[in-house]
């Protein structure tokens, strides 16, 4: 847990003075990542190098699980926490293994418990330690690099990880897969993180909450959800962009938005020009066919029409099945391009277990938004 | 008699001669090194600082060799050390001080900010950075300013000869004074040959002491 109290730091003095960070006050929960979140210069990097001493504070406190940073020694402080940054700062001269054993071997680990840390980061990390580990950092590449500086900031299992836009340097896709990563080992580990970004994607896909800087001074401290859906005034509204409803879609699982009881169903042994007598009285467009469970596939009034058997020999397929947690992004991009309206959702046996569609998602939208209508 | 008749029929002496150059040459790069490297490392933490203890290398090196012996010899005289090796390896000293320090200074200034900001963020003390990192990363840099410097000192050591600090000057010096050509060349050629030597020792030495992270960067050209 990491608690700013009135946190403020002035930069140079006399008529330079610049305030970097402002009278902040949050608290980081224990286990939960926090997002900096802000454009250049707001202050949002200044409070992470206050938080382990790189600079010293001003004016007001942070405390540390209830201790106040002052009353240790800034060296050991910083060991106690982990320390990852954009650049990485890999040193060139030690190899993977030398890089990751740096706390430890400054904590005084055993050389074997050590070496064994390492090789489960490393295989945390997805880089097989067999062939990374005595390798130097300029054999890597830079998402490989990247991965070692975040392997090295946990290397000593430190509860509190401070990380400086920790995947800044690695290209879309790689970064996409890195934080996908992260966010599966901190869902095992469940480590407290203030985690710097300019990258509202980014702060929205890995914090449990978001902090907005403005000026150095904290404009609004909420859950992604609520920053979304509540900004609390124009300028995070701009912020988070005039798309901030597609943003939402990020956010939201199909399980969140989906039909679990659609009424157009049909069994795939039911006669074909019984099924078109069916969609003709309801006056629907299509019918999902399912047979033991398993949905096969649609059918239109125009597939069955010339069919004397069974349904089943009439279906179409769909192109993909949705899963309970894919997101609603995700699902819209499959219906849009594959130009259709309603999506079937599956467990994980591939059972069926109901349909989405394009208005179930609109109407989850709405829903998220009624409470700013409300306020 | 040319120039290889009397360097092998002189052999003895030359050999002699010799060994004292590098005597002069190499204690004195060795007190630089222990008074210029830490100097160098110690500016690193003030610019202002820098500033003055180069300009001050830097207006050392331009006083000729022949002046700082003389300028020398009044004030060593006070101990009785006016004239012979003393003089000769306190000048050396100071003339290397400007290539140590400049490169020492420049190589610790020029280890990447974020990789001493990482060091800092976990949690390495000053001295384990410098210990660790910072030093490793410089020795190149700092090597090749022990290069510049103990080359230069092979040449002004054979001036020592005049104040009479022995070495390979003494065949250029007692050679202009008999007007004894062969003599001349010889001292000339060893103390060229010398430089030679060791420039390219050192060079291996650099080689050697890079540490390998760095030398597989450079050979992937990152």
């Amino acid at each position: 847990m990491i608690e700013y109290a009135n946190v403020t730091k002035v930069f140079g003095s006399g008529p330079n003075v610049v305030t970097a960070v402002n009278d902040v006050t949050f608290k980081i929960e224990k286990g939960h990542v926090v997002a900096f979140l802000g454009p250049s210069g707001c202050g949002k990097t200044t409070l992470l190098r206050l938080t382990n001493r790189l600079i010293p504070l001003t004016r007001g406190k942070i405390t540390v699980n209830g201790r106040d940073i002052l009353s240790e020694d800034a060296v050991k402080l910083r060991q106690s926490m982990g320390y990852a940054i954009q650049a990485i700062g890999l040193f060139p001269n030690k190899t993977i293994y030398e890089n990751i054993a740096t706390v430890p071997r400054l904590l005084g680990w055993k050389e074997d418990k050590i070496r064994e840390r390492a090789d489960e980061l490393l295989t945390m990390l997805r880089l097989e330690p067999g062939i990374f580990r005595d390798r130097y950092p300029a054999e890597l590449s830079g998402g490989q690099q990247q991965r070692v500086g975040v392997a090295r900031s946990l290397a000593a299992d430190p509860e509190i990880v401070l990380m400086d836009e920790p995947f800044g340097a690695i290209d879309p896709i790689n970064r996409e897969e890195i934080q996908n990563e992260f966010l599966r080992i901190q869902n095992e580990l469940k480590k407290t993180i203030a985690f710097v970004t300019h990258d509202i994607h980014e702060a929205i896909k890995v914090g449990d909450e978001i902090a907005i800087f403005q000026g150095g001074k904290l404009i609004q401290y909420d859950t992604p959800e609520a920053i979304l859906t509540r900004p609390k005034n124009k300028y995070i509204a701009d912020f988070v962009g005039a798309d901030r409803a597609l943003k939402v879609l990020g956010l939201l699982r199909t399980k969140d938005a989906m039909n679990t009881n659609p009424r157009n169903i049909v069994k795939g042994s039911c006669d074909a020009q019984e099924v078109l007598k069916f969609l003709e009285e309801k006056g629907l467009k299509h019918a999902i066919v399912v047979e033991n469970n398993k949905p096969l596939g649609y059918v239109t009034p125009k597939l069955v029409k010339h069919e004397n058997g069974p349904v089943r020999n009439a279906v179409d397929t769909y192109p993909r099945f949705i899963q309970r947690y894919d997101t609603l992004r995700d699902v819209m991009s499959t219906m849009l391009m594959q130009d259709m309206q309603t999506l079937c959702v599956v467990d994980d046996n591939g059972d069926f277990i109901g349909t989405i569609s394009l208005k179930n998602i609109q109407s989850s939208i709405l829903d998220a938004y009624t409470d700013e209508e409300d306020s | 008699m040319n120039v290889f008749d009397f360097i092998y029929k002189n052999a003895g002496e030359c050999w002699l001669l010799t060994f004292e150059h590098i005597w002069i040459v190499s204690l004195a790069l060795f007190l630089a090194i222990l008074l210029g490297v830490p100097i160098g490392i110690a500016v690193t933490r003030s610019e202002q600082a820098a500033r003055r203890v180069i300009n001050a290398a830097n207006v050392l090196m331009t006083v000729p060799s022949i002046a700082l012996f003389g300028i020398l010899l009044p004030l060593l005289s006070l101990i009785n050390q006016g004239l012979g090796k003393v003089p000769a390896v306190m000048a050396l000293v100071l003339y290397s001080q400007l290539p140590i320090i400049r490169n020492t200074y420049t190589a610790i200034k020029n280890v990447p900010p974020e990789i001493v900001d990482a060091g800092r963020g976990l949690g390495m003390s000053g001295w384990k950075r410098l210990k660790e990192i910072e030093i490793p990363l410089a020795v190149p840099v700092i090597i090749a300013g022990l290069r510049t410097a103990a080359v230069m000192n092979i040449g002004i050591a054979a001036i020592a000869a005049y104040i009479g600090a022995g070495g390979l000057g003494v065949l250029i010096q007692q050679g202009i004074a008999r007007v004894y050509g062969e003599m001349i060349v010889a001292g000339a050629i060893l103390v060229s040959l010398l430089a030679i030597f060791v420039d390219a020792g050192m060079a291996l030495l650099e080689r050697l002491l890079t540490p390998k992270g760095i030398k597989i960067g450079r050979e992937l050209g990152r």
